[in-house]
């Protein structure tokens, strides 16, 4: 199912420097694998070997924060990538 | 000969290159604005290849490589990473790459990472794609050899293959101590005898000291230092004691410190850069007057060389990857500081000038051919 990817400044390197792109998966790990197939390398910089979402980074599927990768996501849905760092 | 100094820092990748005199530095870069960049090493085998740690704020680590000298950079397909944990096992991630060798001169093509928490890496074509060297981060004494994890956890570097043999390898981990293989990395003893861990309840434990930097002498690979968090050693191999050489140093000073860097072809000489181990640990230049201080003699005495640094009130670090030196037959030492200078000698370190202010801190300063 497709769905939108709303990708964070530091990671448009890896989405030609589109902030947009539309991948497909009925769960978040499956939306990522989708988003990894078309931009190789993202997927790690995001979540680590164990599966785990990055301390710095958070996921949300709508307005919803997603703290796992078997949250489910819908047809239509936006799933957003956030930085969320302080300090200089 | 020109000379290319590569600079890693909190902020992004430098560089300066040289005119032949080594009088004249043009600085170029940033590079990677906004990256993390804890290690840059040119491949001695293919001096056109570069490889990169790095990491940002809110990403995962990984490696990125050049085989344009420096002026691209591309990511490894798969950076170094542990192995997905089975069930009940411990779930380690790789927080920072911070450590980059290159491999043997007959193995075109393969590289070492170490990383934070302390974990040993390689690739077998050229950076691209690594993979776990289990012999070392499933061993069953790792999660003991590693236990005293630092805040930033903590640290596997100075990983050394020697170059009569491939097989042969050193580690340190900082806070572990230093380790040696014989078979690739597939076993891994303990090589710590005659360290200071006065950290420690027990002063002669086996493993858990805190080597900040080791280096071997490729032109003889028995000869090895060590700067450690408790002292300055030397190890003649096969011998597996280290003798503390820092004790020659002035007793004001101490021998603490973060770099050791090699002499290109004399073994006997040795350049550290002492910093504050007193009381509450400020680990900065010892009284606000840096200094450098070299052994011709394998550390049997110590001279200090200050001609050119700050008199008073300069209260910088050198971290352990920021200290270098070049191929040259009379070699320029080079170092970095945590105030984002880099200082240069071009005389084996009887005088100082500072070539470049205003960088971001600088974690890692190597030279380039």
């Amino acid at each position: 199912m497709p769905c939108t990817v709303r990708i964070a400044s530091p990671l448009r390197s890896y989405t030609a420097g589109a902030g947009t792109v539309t991948a497909r998966g009925r769960t978040l790990a499956e939306v990522l694998g989708s988003l990894e197939e078309r931009c190789p390398g993202i997927r790690f910089r995001m979540i680590d070997e164990q599966d785990r979402i990055r301390p710095h980074l958070r996921l949300f599927v709508n307005s919803s924060e997603a703290r796992e990768l078997t949250a489910k996501v819908a047809d239509g849905d936006t799933v957003h990538v956030v930085c969320a760092l302080s300090g200089g | 000969m020109a000379d290319t100094l590569w600079i890693g820092t909190r902020k992004g990748l430098f560089s300066l290159r040289s005119d032949r005199a080594r009088r004249r530095w043009k600085l170029g870069g940033p590079q990677l604005l906004g990256h993390i960049i804890h290690h840059v090493v040119q491949d001695s085998r293919e001096p056109r290849v570069l490889l990169l740690a790095v990491r940002t704020g809110h990403l995962g680590p990984t490696v990125m490589r050049s085989v344009d000298r420096g002026r691209s950079w591309c990511e490894a397909a798969a950076p170094p990473a542990f192995r997905k944990a089975g069930a009940g096992a411990e779930a380690r991630a790789v927080q920072r790459v911070f450590w980059l060798s290159a491999g043997h001169r007959s193995e075109s093509g393969t590289w070492y990472a170490g990383s934070s928490p302390a974990g040993l890496f390689r690739s077998t074509d050229g950076g691209e794609r690594w993979e776990p060297v289990a012999g070392f981060n499933d061993h069953p004494m790792r999660p003991q050899w590693a236990a005293q994890a630092t805040p930033d956890g903590e640290f596997l570097h100075s990983i050394l293959i020697d170059p009569r043999d491939p097989q042969h390898l050193y580690i340190a981990i900082s806070i572990g101590g230093v380790f040696e293989s014989t078979d690739a990395g597939a076993n891994w003893t303990p090589l710590n005898e005659g360290c200071a861990a006065d950290f420690l309840p027990d002063p002669a434990v086996p493993f858990g000291h805190d080597p900040h930097c080791v280096v071997q002498h490729p032109l003889m690979p028995d000869r090895l230092y060590q700067q450690n968090h408790c002292g300055i050693y030397r190890l003649d191999r096969p011998g597996r004691r280290w003798q503390r050489i820092g004790k020659a140093m002035p007793r004001k000073v101490g021998d603490v410190g973060f770099p050791i860097v090699l002499h290109p072809t004399d073994p006997d000489r040795v350049w550290v850069l002492p910093m504050d181990g007193r009381t509450v640990w400020p680990r900065t230049s010892i009284d606000g007057r840096p200094a450098v201080y070299l052994t011709a003699d394998a550390g049997e005495s110590w001279r200090r060389l200050d001609r050119g640094l700050p008199r008073s009130q300069a209260w910088f670090t050198v971290l352990r990857q920021a200290m270098c030196t070049d191929r040259h037959s009379r070699p320029g030492v080079y170092f970095g500081t945590t105030a984002g200078e880099l200082w240069a000698s071009t005389n084996g370190g009887e005088s100082w000038r500072c070539i470049v202010r205003h960088l971001p801190e600088i974690y890692s300063v190597t030279h380039a051919a």
